[in-house]
């Protein structure tokens, strides 16, 4: 195993090197007894190596066009107006100061809105990307505290703005649940996820606990959190011969556009939704109220839209993760072992969505034990659909459970990376599967010894620096390998050498673009420079959803299709004058711009060449990938060994983190530079979420009164340290590329960790997030 | 955010003829009041910009300072007298903020900050005597963390959010006023106001009266002076509590030392019983806590803010520990 070091750096040197190197075409499916992608085998060319995003320049020279940046002739700015209760009606709507205001083109209320079909709620169906199974602005009924009632669109954003806030709007309000205390009294709700029950049961975990020498039982509790990626959600909206485009900022463009098709009673090819470059995703650019809105107003008042939401509207109308209670119960022996694990609870979920926190799915296959005792419930408020964040169900779950086990290791006096390892599973401790690859322990070990483990105290309170108490915790991170079906790529090959691989996925900061050119030009024995990548915009076949950490394997197993299909049809465009006539797609590989037979290398032949004997100016190749085979033979995860060391002011209790390294084991990983970037934003954000970010849900009336980045916190410069980050670099030979998504398991353990080294230095345990220093005190 | 006229004063006369009308207001560097306009909170018909105005910063015949209402935070926070005759108030800007804001923020604007209370903001959909004057309080029984626990009214529970007003107070500025009427000058404790009946008041300025400038007067003990804050992040927030201090030591004895708290009332709070009780006595941390325990007798805690009281206290034993050299 090797653990990549800080930078790479000379990148472009690398990819120059790597030329010259045949690759065998990868195979279309990872089932037990196929072989592995090729590409795994192929350690010196440009995948790992630190490359730049392709991007970039256009970022900061702010010519990368976003979606609330397309100028369209003619276009009205738009603004909402939101409710002020969390349930009931309308009783009335003054908007004639409001349709008097300058610059006013129209001000569109549940009483003009075009009629519209529900959106298809997210989850109903693979293409259904709606919000909520809730109708919009269709009639006078509040579901919840900040739903748009109003829709003003003028000659500019000020004007509409302006004109927003002379809208009157009074209620005629209904009984409604916005205390968590009056939701559990309602009684919880077993939890679904994906259509499968939240619920694993293996022995009588109780009866195990109650038995066991070693018992810790707790209850941790995390908050609301909202979404705050640094672009508003934004959209620019045209109807264009009688259908519908929208630039927006969206993570799954195909879905989005076939469940705008349904609300506007539209063919899906009436429907175009385009997505070139997301300012932060997170699960929190999908399909809100405001696209179908600004779609709505387009069509009322004849003129093309954009609709951007303030930060406050980003809070009124766009979902964010919802709070969870967690019990957490492991039962133990002296020596460590696991006989019972238990992690139970619930999450507030509104009445019009799907979506409970899964905060178990890490802890089905985290640790080895006798019993297991895992549910998630729901319990039911009157509030905005919550929805997807970063590392949805793990990002809070592991800070339950890896709390816990800090307690027991505590409780028993083991090491708490030991007791970890003391119970790592040998296969899939609830599903029984064997894991496609599981190297957590090497990631401890090269952690551990980085990190400087070893010069941690066990006991609580023991090194201070003036007011200050240092203390060090660790936890496991972990996330799964997910490959959605459904993923396209198309290659086109021109005469010129040069391709374009169009995929419907998504770049919303991660690196996506950069990584798939990477590995397209690899596959295709194309320098970078000769690849471009085309992506975000529903037009293209097939669907991506940037979500679940998925991106990579979809494109990749997509690509590896569609290079198959393209080679295939230039072995038949060669035809028998070709020095590789008579030769299947089995036989060749791709190098220097173009097709080798893979064991007489000097049967050749360069693309440039093929295509001009046929004629032919292009070849084009479009294929699905093969279906995810691999999720059902083998337990498929990324981990992560998470160091902490804080700082904890004895006279304020105020936190700061002063070191952190992520250990992680995710397969290959493709590139250095933005993987190391991916890690530590997630590690970043789990910060916050350990120490500062809470949504402030006011249980009278559900409403959040923090709606801005001044008073909801995440960390600033100063409150994030330098973070380390290394990586096992061990390919999965199961997955394409050898490769795991890595979008999210950054944020994992994160909060634990803190909360650990917390421990650490104070021997205080702090099981509520976030850990603000009236905690400490 | 609503349609208004904008100006620009050459002069004070100028700027007091420009807002001689009702609905009109003084614009420095709008780092705070351009978002309340935005929120619709503020929604004056007429801003007057006075940030052009002389913004000097001069050294009294007295040895004091006098500092205009122009002047920016981050000019006055590097100014060398600031630093070295009044450390507690370079201190206490540099904690505010941003670089970036205190670049815009002006010293009279800075006075003039209005509270960052969540019900006061949410102009939509939430209570404020302070916004709306008679509409009730939903900070009372709601989020108020950040709220005072000093001075409160059931009316308001506001606190205000400057720093540099804490270090103001502590150093015993004092305000000068021009109006139609005159020009006078205000002790700065009598600037600022509790909430009372009228949270709607957050001076006691006069319509149309303008700021022109602080006045710090001469004190050698300011030498030894200093500002801790204490907040949820490392930077970019507001006090949960803070303490402004200046000290003067005869032997081992406390000559003299003032005090004033952020974060947990409607104004600065000095913290004149404290003091009382340290002057004259041992600068040790049972006095100390002591004298706080006295100023936070009468502290009527929130449903989220009783950890203020013994922060605060905590606070004020560190800082004066470090002011005069011994461990809290």
């Amino acid at each position: 195993m090797s653990i990549l070091d800080a930078a790479k750096g000379a990148a472009q040197a690398t990819i120059q090197a790597a030329m010259g190197k045949l690759v065998p075409l990868a195979p279309d499916s990872w089932i037990p007894g196929g072989i592995p992608d090729p590409l795994i085998r192929r350690q010196h060319g440009v995948i790992g190596a630190a490359l730049s995003r392709l991007d970039g320049p256009l970022k900061v020279q702010g010519a990368a066009r976003f979606a609330a940046e397309f100028p369209l002739d003619d276009m009205v700015y738009a603004a909402l107006a939101y409710a002020t209760i969390p349930r009931g009606r309308i009783a009335g709507l003054d908007v004639a100061a409001a349709e008097a205001a300058p610059g006013v083109v129209l001000v569109m209320t549940h009483h003009n809105a075009p009629r519209m079909n529900q959106p298809a709620v997210f989850g109903s169906s693979p293409e259904a990307a709606g919000p909520a199974d809730l109708p919009i602005m269709q009639d006078d009924r509040i579901h919840w505290n900040g739903q748009p009632i109003a829709v003003v669109l003028a000659e500019t954003q000020e004007q509409a703005d302006h004109a927003v806030s002379l809208i009157g709007a009074t209620y005629a309000p209904e009984p409604a649940t916005t205390s968590l205390a009056a939701a559990k009294a309602a009684g919880p709700q077993p939890g679904l996820f994906m259509g499968q029950p939240l619920r694993n049961e293996i022995g009588d975990a109780e009866a195990m606990l109650a038995a066991a020498p070693h018992r810790v039982d707790q209850l941790y509790r995390t908050p609301r959190h909202n979404h705050n990626a640094i672009e508003l959600h934004g959209a620019t909206i045209a109807w264009i011969d009688g259908g519908l485009v929208v630039h927006d900022a969206s993570q799954l463009v195909s879905a989005e556009a076939a469940t705008l098709a349904g609300v506007f009673d539209l063919d899906v090819a009436q429907v175009r939704v385009t997505s070139p470059y997301v300012g932060g995703g997170f699960g929190g650019k999908c399909l809100w109220d405001h696209q179908i809105l600004g779609a709505a107003a387009a069509r009322l008042a004849a003129r093309p839209v954009r609709i951007v939401l303030s930060r406050e509207g980003v809070y009124r109308g766009v979902g964010g993760r919802t709070l969870t209670e967690q019990r957490v119960a492991i039962g133990a022996e002296a020596d460590g072992r696991f006989r019972a694990l238990i992690h139970s609870g619930i999450a507030a979920m509104s009445p019009h969505n799907n979506m409970p926190e899964p905060f178990i799915l890490g802890t089905r296959s985290g640790y080895a034990a006798d019993s297991f005792s895992l549910s998630v419930e729901t319990v039911t408020m009157n509030m905005l659909a919550n929805t997807f964040m970063r590392a949805p169900g793990e990002s809070v779950g592991t800070f339950a459970l890896e709390s816990a086990i800090d307690e027991m290791a505590v409780e028993l006096g083991i090491d708490p990376i030991a007791l970890r390892i003391r119970n790592e599973p040998d296969k899939d401790p609830t599903s029984g599967l064997p894991f496609s690859s599981r190297d957590i322990v090497e990631a401890w070990r090269a952690g551990a010894d980085r990190f400087g483990w070893a010069q941690r105290s066990a006991t609580p309170g023991t090194r201070r620096e003036g007011e200050w108490l240092i203390g060090m915790g660790c936890a496991t991170a972990t996330y799964p390998y997910y490959r959605m079906p459904g993923a396209a790529a198309r290659i086109t090959l021109g005469r010129d050498g040069k391709a374009v691989v169009e995929v419907a996925a998504h770049e919303m900061g991660m690196g996506t673009a950069t990584t798939t050119t990477m590995v397209a030009a690899e596959r295709l024995g194309l320098p970078i420079d000769a690849v471009e990548v085309r992506y975000g915009d529903s037009i293209i076949p097939g669907a991506i959803l940037a979500g679940g950490s998925q991106q990579t394997a979809a494109i990749g197993a997509a690509v590896i299709a569609a290079h198959r299909a393209l080679v295939a049809d230039l072995l038949k465009l060669a035809g028998n004058d070709s020095p590789l006539a008579g030769l299947s797609a089995d036989e060749v590989g791709c190098e220097d711009g173009g097709l080798v037979k893979l064991d007489e290398p000097t049967r050749r032949e360069s693309y440039a060449s093929i295509l001009d004997r046929a004629q032919r100016e292009t070849v084009v190749a479009a294929e699905e990938a093969s279906p995810p085979l691999e999720l059902m033979h083998w337990s498929m995860h990324s981990h992560g060994a998470m160091f902490c060391e804080v700082r904890v002011n004895t006279v304020t209790g105020e936190t700061r983190v002063s070191r952190f390294l992520g250990s992680f084991d995710c397969g290959r990983i493709l590139n250095a530079k933005t993987a190391r970037s991916q890690f530590r934003g997630g590690i970043i954000m789990g910060l916050g979420m350990a120490l500062m970010e809470e949504t402030q849900f006011d249980e009278r009336n559900g409403r959040i009164m923090n709606p801005s980045l001044s008073e909801y916190h995440i960390p600033v410069h100063r409150d994030v340290p330098e973070i380390d980050v290394i990586w096992t670099d061990i390919a999965d030979p199961h997955t394409p590329m050898g490769a795991h998504g890595i979008g999210e398991i950054g944020i994992t353990g994160v909060a634990a960790a803190v909360a650990n080294a917390v421990y650490n230095a104070t021997g205080k345990r702090i099981r509520d997030l976030p850990i603000t220093l009236d905690k400490l005190l | 955010m609503t349609p208004f006229t904008y100006a620009r004063a050459a002069d004070p006369d100028d700027a007091l003829r420009l807002a001689a009308r009702d609905g009109t207001a003084y614009l420095g560097g709008g780092t705070n009041l351009v978002d309340l306009m935005r929120e619709t909170i503020a929604q004056p018909a007429r801003l007057v910009d006075v940030s052009g105005l002389p913004g000097a910063i001069e050294e009294t015949d007295e040895g004091g300072l006098l500092i205009g209402a122009a002047v920016r935070n981050s000019a006055l926070a590097e100014h060398r007298l600031v630093r070295t005759r009044y450390p507690v108030l370079g201190r206490a800007l540099l904690a505010g903020a941003s670089a970036q804001i205190r670049n815009m923020a002006t010293v009279g604007g800075n006075l003039l900050q209005r509270t960052r209370c969540a019900y006061f903001y949410d102009s939509d959909g939430s209570r404020c005597n302070k916004r709306a004057p008679g509409s009730g309080c939903d900070a009372v029984a709601g989020f108020n963390r950040n709220h005072a626990i000093l001075g409160a009214s059931p009316a308001c529970v506001a606190t205000h959010p400057s720093d540099m007003c804490v270090a103001l107070a502590a150093l015993d500025a004092t305000v000068q006023l021009q109006s139609a009427q005159g020009a006078r000058t205000l002790p700065f404790a009598e600037l600022h106001r509790l909430p009372g009946e009228h949270p709607e008041r957050d001076t006691m300025l006069a319509p149309g009266e303008l700021i022109t400038a602080i006045a710090l007067p001469p004190l050698p003990a300011a030498a030894r002076s200093t500002y801790r804050k204490v907040r949820d992040r490392a930077s970019y927030a507001f006090a949960l509590v803070s303490v402004a201090a200046v000290i003067e030591l005869d032997g081992d004895r406390i000559a003299d030392v003032r005090i004033a708290f952020g974060g947990v009332a409607h104004k600065p709070w000095r913290a004149a019983r404290a003091e009382a009780l340290l002057r004259g006595g041992p600068a040790t941390p049972a006095a100390i806590r002591a004298a706080a325990a006295a100023e936070f007798a009468d502290a009527a805690p929130l449903r989220d803010n009783g950890f203020k009281v013994e922060l605060a206290t905590r606070t004020l034993v560190a800082t004066l520990g470090d002011l005069v050299g011994a461990t809290a």
